[in-house]
């Protein structure tokens, strides 16, 4: 096999894979905010909305909810580009997912925290703001990279929306050389690959999050 | 399959209530590919399991190495790797047994890591006790540990195996002919594929809803300190 003209073409792909699975993530990451907060501080019609939502994206299977908003958002006259849908399909998958994170995270913040916010005469904002979420973060942070590594597995899906991503490059490959064992072997490589860095970047971001840690790690345990 | 078959597609009431049937049948085959795929699952993750538990260091290691490998890389890759790559070694599996070795493949790297943390989370001293009564390591495992790993490993299980039910779609490239691959083919018969897919993702739904609430019940039905082997 002819490496040097098909490894660009693989890097190509590779490079839209990690485009799609970045912007989902971190669309997927605001969407897990914005609901599990909800869920936790916004009313009972509010929570159901939330609700809803997770349990709709959790419950139904990506694939179908990609081939779903692929037909049915060009006929309520929004159409996207097949990566755009790509992207926002992932990342309502993933913040199905992330809004229980996030809910389970700021339920699990000790009773105690939240007496001594009102004692302070903290108002809700700020208890969520300045209490809540600083330590719930923390206690995120393991999730959500697993999240992230189920997001770029799941990413290889947007290929069969005819998306160029890794994948689909190489079906491509191997429908013009048919060797099928080097091709996947290289591809399952790449994605093996893009694994440990996205891996290594969540290590860095939870050291990160957790310096900026104003409690102690024994006070909210 | 669908040859002979007529679709009313006047309104999205009869067009779903003519297509229901087929998607029907497409539902027996999704829950077969699970059942058989969670079987895989199940071995093959106490082997990993077991495995990763050895003393020798080249053992353990490289089925840490494998089972992270597993673990990083896309389904639908391992499917086309298995599905493509197989038959060039002579090993010609019908689809529906690709799939389900491939959903297997995927799901035990997750179950390993479930009775290694269940095994893990037994008490030591209830090692010590076993090894103080004198019993061999066959007794203590199966009548010691393992009646106390069960209640800890069976909702965790349990929500893999609701996970791998919802991932049986990606088996329909491999040519399976689960709900969502019948779904897709009568949407491009007809020109309209919202109404079949939407079907589907309710079925999704309910099939999950119902697995969770089942799973929830046999959660509390499970004495916590153990279930008695004999």
């Amino acid at each position: 096999m002819d490496w040097g003209s098909y490894l660009p073409m693989i890097l190509k792909g590779a490079g839209v894979t990690m485009t799609i699975t970045l912007a989902s993530i971190v669309v997927g990451t605001l969407l897990a905010f914005f609901f599990g907060i909800l869920r936790v501080e916004g009313g009972r019609v509010l929570s159901t909305i939330a609700l809803c939502y997770t349990e709709l994206f959790r419950g139904t299977s990506l694939l179908v909810q990609l081939f779903w908003f692929y037909y049915a958002l060009p006929l309520v006259g929004l159409s996207f580009e097949p990566i755009t849908t790509g992207i926002l399909v992932l990342a309502a998958h993933a913040g199905g997912y992330g809004a229980e994170i996030v809910r389970g995270a700021l339920s699990s913040v000790s009773t105690q925290q939240l007496e001594a916010a009102r004692a302070l005469n903290f108002n809700r904002f700020q208890t969520l703001f300045r209490i809540s979420l600083p330590q719930a973060i923390v206690e995120m942070m393991p999730a959500f990279g697993n999240l992230a590594i189920e997001t770029l597995k799941l990413s290889s899906l947007v290929s069969l929306i005819s998306i160029a991503d890794l994948t689909f490059t190489a079906q491509s490959i191997r429908n013009l050389t048919l060797d099928s064992a080097s091709i996947y072997s290289v591809t399952l490589i790449c994605y093996f690959a893009m694994s440990l860095v996205l891996m290594i970047a969540i290590r860095i971001i939870e050291h990160f999050v957790r310096r900026g840690d104003v409690f102690p790690r024994s006070a909210h345990s | 399959m669908m040859y002979g078959y007529e679709w009313d597609t006047t309104t999205w009431l009869t067009y779903t209530i003519s297509i229901l049937p087929i998607i029907l049948i497409g539902l027996t085959v999704t829950l077969k590919a699970a059942a058989a795929g969670f079987a895989v699952a199940l071995v093959l993750g106490l082997v990993f399991a077991l495995l990763r538990r050895s003393r020798l260091k080249v053992i353990s290691w490289t089925t840490a190495v494998v089972v992270e490998f597993l673990r990083d890389t896309p389904l639908l890759v391992q499917l086309f790797f298995l599905y493509y790559v197989l038959p060039n070694f002579g090993i010609v599996l019908p689809a529906f047994l690709t799939g389900a070795i491939a959903l297997g493949l995927q799901y035990a790297a997750y179950t390993s890591e479930v009775y290694r943390g269940g095994i893990e989370a037994v008490h030591r001293g209830q090692w010590e006790a076993a090894t103080a009564l004198n019993l061999t390591r066959m007794q203590t495992y199966r009548d010691i540990i393992i009646p106390q790993a069960v209640p800890r490993i069976v909702p965790a299980m349990g929500n893999y195996m609701v996970a791998m039910i919802k991932e049986t779609p990606v088996l329909s490239v491999i040519t399976v002919l689960e709900m969502m691959g019948l779904a897709n083919m009568i949407g491009e018969r007809t020109f309209e594929y919202l109404v079949p897919l939407t079907l589907v993702g309710l079925i999704f739904l309910l099939l999950t809803l119902i697995c969770s609430a089942g799973l929830h019940r046999l959660q509390k039905a499970l004495p916590k300190a153990g279930i008695p082997m004999r």
